[in-house]
């Protein structure tokens, strides 16, 4: 496919934040990029005239019941044949920061058996407590498979910011060990929260931002379509995003966030 | 012709569906051993107001006013509720109270 052929569809509803930085980050990279209402999606168009999805962040719906159940669910009820659809074709979908909580709440990651009908793992409230915005480490782990982070050598340390208040991800206590078993075994880890070095954050504070489990930042599903991730790569998609860059040594033109949308691109360029 | 309009208005909504209200308490709360940030700060100011406190647990409750046929029908509903939206039941346990509404 053309790159100026693919359309991408961010979606929007009441507490999304970050749209219009994702539908310029993608259009910076020349493909069609339209912000969508869901209501305006269930009522007159449809989830298949689009090549991928993002789910951005926020606090949809003010994170009311837990973060982003609430859109999850609505998603389900209105657009759940149509989303399914859409997963079965291996549609990429992006899922940022309340995107993530989206996609796990809605069963679509990890997605252990495919879609699940409940949630297999949470983003519970951070620890140490409190909404915590600041920007992180984190280490690609992804042996391929996910289509997101394929122009990312593995091992390679990104910088991003993370902004959020429930991002400690987390499976039952008793399924812990073998859930994580899993994650590898599937190759659907993808990124861990580490420091400046590549040293793993160990579950603390700050180099682990939420206390997650195992350091987890994102994961992706079975087939490496679907993707969640805490930090938000459309904030750190120009060099000058950063908080520092005027002080740094090397001033290129692009951040870190921008190899996970060339990725993405990369991938429906080759698909059929 | 009757017996067909009679079979009619027993089928229709309007009469099947008298229903009772009854308020549900559900509370959702998290499963022992997963830590509650927002309870163990809590936890940390009593204590430094000198109250002798162990543990705090923070849970939440939702009261929710509902129409059902029975009883038995109110509390298959709580149980879904909780199922499809209330509860994460990776993290969450879910507990919840009927009482018809007078």
């Amino acid at each position: 496919m053309k790159r100026e052929d693919i359309k991408v569809c961010v979606l929007r509803v009441g507490g999304t934040n970050c749209d219009a930085e994702t539908k310029r980050s993608l259009e910076e990279l020349s493909v069609q990029a339209e912000i969508v209402h869901v209501n305006e999606l269930a009522k007159r168009r449809s989830l298949m005239e689009y090549n991928a999805l993002v789910f951005p962040g926020g606090f949809s719906y003010g994170d009311y019941v837990r973060a982003g159940a609430i859109w999850a669910k609505w998603i389900l009820a209105k657009l759940g044949k149509e989303l399914k659809a859409f997963v079965e074709e291996n549609r990429p979908i992006l899922g940022i920061c309340n995107g993530f909580q989206v996609l796990v709440e809605a069963g679509l990651l990890p997605g252990f058996e495919e879609i699940s009908s409940y949630p297999e793992a949470a983003l519970a409230t951070n620890f140490p407590p409190g909404y915590n915005c600041r920007w992180v480490y984190i280490k690609h782990e992804n042996n391929g498979k996910c289509i997101f982070t394929r122009k990312i050598p593995k091992e390679k340390v990104l910088r991003m910011p993370v902004a959020h208040s429930e991002g400690r991800f987390m499976f039952a206590k008793e399924k812990e060990k073998q859930c994580l078993e899993r994650l590898y075994e599937n190759d659907q880890l993808v990124f861990r929260y580490c420091d400046k070095n590549g040293e793993y954050g160990d579950g603390r504070f700050p180099a682990n931002p939420n206390g997650s489990f195992h350091d987890i930042v994102g994961i992706c599903n079975l087939e490496g379509t679907i993707f969640g991730l805490m930090p938000h790569p459309e904030r750190s998609f120009y060099w000058w995003q950063q908080p520092d860059w005027t002080r740094q040594e090397r001033m290129p033109q692009y951040g870190d966030g921008k190899l996970i949308f060339e990725s993405l691109i990369n991938y429906l360029e080759k698909k059929s | 012709m009757f017996a067909s309009l009679l079979i009619k208005a027993f089928k229709s909504p309007e009469i099947q569906t008298y229903a009772m209200r009854y308020q549900l308490k559900i509370e959702v709360s998290l499963k022992p051993g997963h830590s509650d940030p927002e309870g163990e700060t809590t936890a940390r100011l009593l204590k430094e107001l000198g109250y002798k406190v162990e543990t705090v647990n923070v849970s939440k409750v939702y009261s929710i006013v509902l129409e059902a046929q029975s009883r038995k029908e109110a509390e298959m509903k709580a149980e879904e509720m909780c199922k499809k939206l209330l509860a994460n039941p990776t993290k969450d346990n879910y507990s919840f109270v009927i009482e018809e509404e007078k």
